[in-house]
């Protein structure tokens, strides 16, 4: 299989995942598949309980499906085991979420480098890539303010750092606009589409705005655990 | 190091909480070493005044036939069987051929000296009033090799005694009793006949049984006075190792056909009330470092609950199971060692100051001031029994925090 061909591309196929509830089986996604390419974002929009956030986690390895695959750059990913799965959450994976998930404890700078000192990056490298994105998003003069000193967009901002710091091939944010005024929605979108672009980032959001769904390049509507057509 | 560096930042950003968990560890050792300190510092006190006084092995009876023997015989008049026990053995007052049995010592390495003593008892009659006494003839030089006697002399000196055949070393109770003066003659009454004596010296061991009755008298002189020329002696040994004084006593005993008792087996009672009250101190203390444990675990419960979703998003970006359980464990570690340091400080001071606190004791020891064992086990001993509460109670919030699902959380948290 030539996979030189499928780097930066996210692929999942016919996935399924269903959870048991007070002795029922309740079936959360039914044989969904999507491809995310490098370079684009990816929205996938519908109603709540519909199972985007958990098709979200699903891809992001941080659960595990029923059946179908997943595969990242050409690598299956549904049979790796924990260890592996981490350092592909590290190294190949940035995550964003509604809600900024800051460690309140950490300034800005130390949120954002977390990431790069997990992977055993040197302590002053990380420093200067997080400080290199704190500046590409306009966060210069708070790099050493405490997380929870920061405003809602700043926060999440921080958050965007957060996930792309280490240089990840797959962008996976969670409603990261949820929370957030209009301004700060578009300009939260707008970094999503800038880091898409420039650094090849298969971006995958899901959303409920339809404004910044109509911006992305595909836009994957789903239903009742399942991609409409 | 990441992990570590998280844990700090944790810790120090939750100072109440965390310094209750402190203050309770540091108490904790502290109160442990204190209380170990004053109960094996009574202790080695007592068995230093024992080892001073009567040596660490006493040679006295020598057995007529080593082991007894009790037989059980059939009716046809055959033994069915036998066995020996030291419960018949026959026993002759004294040893018999001292000269033997000091040149048996001498090929023993572990004894440092030995001593024959030969006890008997008397009537000192001061004129005015009369007391029995138990006189211990010694050979002076002999005798300092064997037990404190220089040092526990409070008045008088052992170069006066050595120099006066007719000297007289007394307890210092029988002293005050006799209400004497160091050079005063006094009379010894019993056994042969008269003695005329010089007070030399007033000692004090601080076992008032000795104080109160006890005499040295030079061993030729005791002799006379008892009328036993060669025979019926004791023997008081001192080891390089006193420790060692069971084992060798048990090999004395074989080798020389006496009986022999070690220091151990002669305290038993005094030892194990020493034991007893230490054991008990160790067991009361731990149960502040139990309590502090498991205000640890508290508070450790409730950070895990607080920290589920920071431990979600650190599991996000490629912490595992083990790094997170890992911040968990070093922030207890942080806890215990500042309570084992901070501990250790006011343990050392607060031993310092319960060591110059008056208090007079005499009985079975002579002191003037509480008696302290500075001994770095009871630090060990104190850190060793914080670390395994202390590991206890951050080890389960840890493994809680480690299987925390991030996916479930974070979907909670939405």
């Amino acid at each position: 299989m030539d996979t030189s061909s499928q780097d930066g591309v996210l692929k999942v196929e016919n996935l399924y995942y269903s959870f048991s509830e007070n002795d029922l089986d309740v079936q959360v996604l039914s044989g969904v598949s999507l491809l995310a390419k490098k370079g684009e974002i990816t929205s996938i929009v519908g109603p709540s309980g519909c199972g985007k956030s958990t098709l979200l986690y699903l891809m992001g390895l941080l659960d595990h499906a029923d059946s179908g695959k997943i595969s990242m750059d050409g690598q299956e990913m549904q049979d790796l085991n924990d260890r592996k799965r981490t350092v592909i959450r590290n190294q190949k994976i940035g995550f964003v979420f509604q809600f900024h998930f800051l460690i309140k404890e950490l300034n800005a700078l130390e949120n954002i480098r977390l990431p790069l000192l997990k992977s055993g990056t040197d302590r002053k490298l990380a420093d200067d890539k997080a400080l290199e994105l704190i500046s590409e998003l306009g966060l210069e003069d708070k790099w050493n303010r405490p997380a929870y000193k920061l405003s809602g967009g700043e926060q999440q901002r921080v958050a965007i750092a957060r996930s792309l710091v280490n240089s990840p091939s797959y962008l996976l944010a969670d409603e990261p606009t949820g929370n957030l005024d209009s301004k700060n929605s578009e300009m939260v979108f707008d970094l999503l589409l800038k880091f898409a672009r420039e650094k090849g980032i298969a971006v995958v959001l899901v959303t409920h705005n339809d404004k910044l769904s109509n911006l992305s390049d595909q836009t994957l509507r789903m239903m009742d655990g399942q991609i409409l057509i | 190091m990441l992990c570590l560096e998280l844990a700090w930042r944790f810790v120090i950003a939750r100072k109440r909480p965390m310094i209750l968990s402190l203050t309770g560890i540091v108490f904790g050792v502290a109160f442990f070493v204190v209380t170990q300190a004053q109960t094996s510092g009574f202790e080695k006190f007592f068995i230093r005044t024992v080892l001073g006084t009567n040596g660490a092995i006493r040679i006295s009876d020598q057995f007529q036939d080593t082991f007894g023997r009790v037989e059980k015989i059939s009716k046809e008049g055959s033994t069915e069987f036998f066995f020996h026990s030291r419960e018949d053995a026959l026993y002759r007052e004294g040893v018999k051929q001292p000269e033997l049995i000091r040149e048996a010592l001498a090929q023993f390495p572990e004894v440092l000296g030995a001593s024959e003593i030969l006890e008997g008892n008397g009537v000192l009659d001061t004129g005015s009033r009369k007391k029995s006494v138990e006189i211990h003839g010694i050979r002076w030089v002999d005798h300092l090799q064997t037990s404190d006697l220089s040092k526990q002399l409070i008045l008088g000196s052992i170069t006066d005694f050595a120099s006066d055949q007719t000297g007289i070393l007394l307890g210092s109770r029988l002293y005050n009793r006799l209400n004497m003066k160091i050079g005063d003659r006094i009379r010894l009454m019993g056994g042969t006949g008269t003695l005329h004596l010089r007070v030399s010296g007033v000692f004090e061991t601080g076992v008032s049984q000795i104080d109160k009755n006890r005499a040295y008298l030079h061993f030729d002189i005791a002799s006379s006075f008892l009328g036993r020329k060669g025979e019926g002696s004791i023997f008081q040994v001192s080891l390089h190792e006193p420790e060692n004084a069971p084992a060798l006593a048990v090999q004395l005993q074989s080798a020389l056909n006496h009986r022999v008792v070690s220091w151990q087996e002669r305290e038993r009672v005094w030892l194990d009330v020493f034991k007893a009250l230490r054991v008990s101190s160790a067991i009361t203390v731990s149960c502040i470092l139990l309590l502090s444990g498991l205000g640890m675990f508290n508070v450790f419960a409730i950070l895990v609950i607080e920290k589920t979703r920071d431990i979600a998003i650190l599991r996000s970006m490629g912490f595992t199971p083990r790094d997170v359980a890992s911040i968990f464990l070093w922030q207890g570690a942080i806890v215990l060692s500042a309570g084992i340091i901070f501990g250790g400080i006011l343990a050392f001071g607060a031993t310092y100051l319960i060591s110059i606190i008056p208090l007079r004791i005499r009985g079975i020891f002579s002191t003037d001031h509480f008696v302290v064992n500075w001994d770095l086990n009871h630090y060990l001993w104190g850190a060793a029994i914080a670390m395994l509460f202390v590991s206890i109670a951050t080890w389960i919030p840890a493994r809680r925090a480690s299987r925390i699902e991030p996916a479930k959380i974070i979907r909670e948290t939405l």
